[in-house]
């Protein structure tokens, strides 16, 4: 099954109108909309309707949305619920995942609320990991339910859970990202790692996202558009790269167009996996506007 | 019967955003006073916007008044649409009729 890119997830207070309007805008691979701790407690109810009604606008239709609701256990979280997913929302981040039990929890009342509304789409689901606990359950929690889409590390909360504080090293995080790439890729799912707040940091930025795309992560949520073109062009792939990617992809025609099951590229077996590996880097290179459409 | 109405606002002043504050008044019907720097251009669309998404919402006895700061259609019918239910008290809205 082919992947859908998600190397930018931009963060987006539900209570800040301008940002809220004028996301699309910078081209993020995803929207997520907060609802959860960006918003004040006097303005759950405004963000939450803002939110429902973005959702359905045309500036959103060729994005993909993903919602942040409030936690189930407060007295937002299920309102959060039935708006994002009547307004038709792809995803919805379940924050301080802890447990598979908090998946299964979310996961139940997603099914009530698509019956309820007869939506046919099946809403997918993020688990943001953020404390030790969820960290330590991560494998389970990856593999606890068919809506996951990804989990992710959210490192800020994390960080308060282990008695300590985020560093440009980012030696603090080093178990918990290994975790939660480890625990992602053994149930086939996606990996993303949190934002990095210092958004006038470019160098600390392009560092730490240099680290997280060689450990194997898909992508990371980000708070400020500004930091989308960084992510973008460190996430593109070489030009050495594209080429074995288009030198696969043409011997894997030819094998085809010949009938043949297994074929070699200069020596080395191409098979399922490389082929697509050699999709994906071309489907990157296109996103990140090294090709053209038509490559 | 018609719902029974506290004041109340939602929105800021933000450019973007909409103002709304929703008065009850004794008489029957809809005000609708608005403030817009586009309003000679789009005035009659968004009193008609208000006003639909007021009626939609089974209200009336109530003013509103409608500071837009350059908003979306669907910023201000959001913005409505939150001053009538913290007005009305309802923290859940009938998705149905919005």
């Amino acid at each position: 099954m082919k992947q859908k890119l998600r190397r930018s997830m931009l963060f987006v207070p539900g209570s800040n109108t301008g940002m809220v309007c004028n996301a699309f805008i910078y081209k993020p691979d995803t929207v997520m909309f907060d609802l959860e701790d960006s918003v004040a407690l006097s303005e759950k109810d405004s963000a939450r309707m803002m939110v429902y009604h973005a959702l359905q606008h045309f500036t959103y239709k060729n994005i993909e949305t993903a919602v942040r609701v409030n936690p189930l256990n407060s007295p937002f979280g299920l309102l959060d619920l039935e708006a994002a997913i009547r307004a038709g929302v792809d995803i919805i981040r379940l924050p301080k995942t802890d447990t598979v039990d908090d998946v299964l929890e979310m996961e139940q009342e997603i099914s009530h609320i698509e019956n309820r509304i007869g939506r046919s789409k099946k809403t997918m689901l993020l688990a943001a990991i953020e404390s030790a606990l969820g960290v330590v359950n991560a494998v389970d929690i990856a593999r606890c339910s068919k809506r996951l889409m990804g989990i992710a590390l959210g490192a800020e909360d994390f960080v308060r859970d282990l008695h300590t504080q985020r560093t440009k090293e980012g030696h603090e995080l080093m178990a918990a990202r290994n975790q939660i790439l480890l625990a992602a890729r053994a149930a086939k799912i996606g990996a993303f790692d949190s934002v990095f707040s210092d958004v006038k940091d470019k160098e600390g930025f392009m560092h730490e996202v240099d680290y997280i795309k060689g450990l194997g992560f898909d992508g990371k949520s980000l708070i400020n558009p500004n930091q989308i073109p960084w992510l973008h062009s460190a996430f593109a792939p070489s030009q050495k790269n594209i080429n074995w990617a288009i030198e696969v992809l043409e011997a894997a025609k030819d094998a085809k167009a010949r009938g043949l099951g297994v074929i070699s590229l200069d020596g080395k077996m191409v098979d399922a996996p490389v082929i697509l590996r050699a999709e994906w880097i071309m489907d990157l290179a296109r996103a990140s506007g090294v090709l053209g459409e038509d490559q | 019967m018609s719902k029974k109405l506290e004041t109340a606002h939602a929105g800021t002043l933000e450019s973007s955003d909409a103002f709304v504050r929703v008065i009850p008044i004794d008489a029957k019907g809809i005000e609708i006073e608005l403030e817009s720097s586009v309003e000679e251009i789009y005035g009659d669309a968004i009193r008609a916007l208000v006003l639909e998404t007021v009626t939609t919402m089974g209200i009336e006895g109530v003013k509103l008044i409608v500071q837009d700061k350059g908003a979306l259609d669907y910023v201000i019918k959001a913005r409505v649409q939150t001053a009538i239910l913290r007005a009305l008290g309802e923290p859940e809205p009938d998705w149905s009729v919005l």
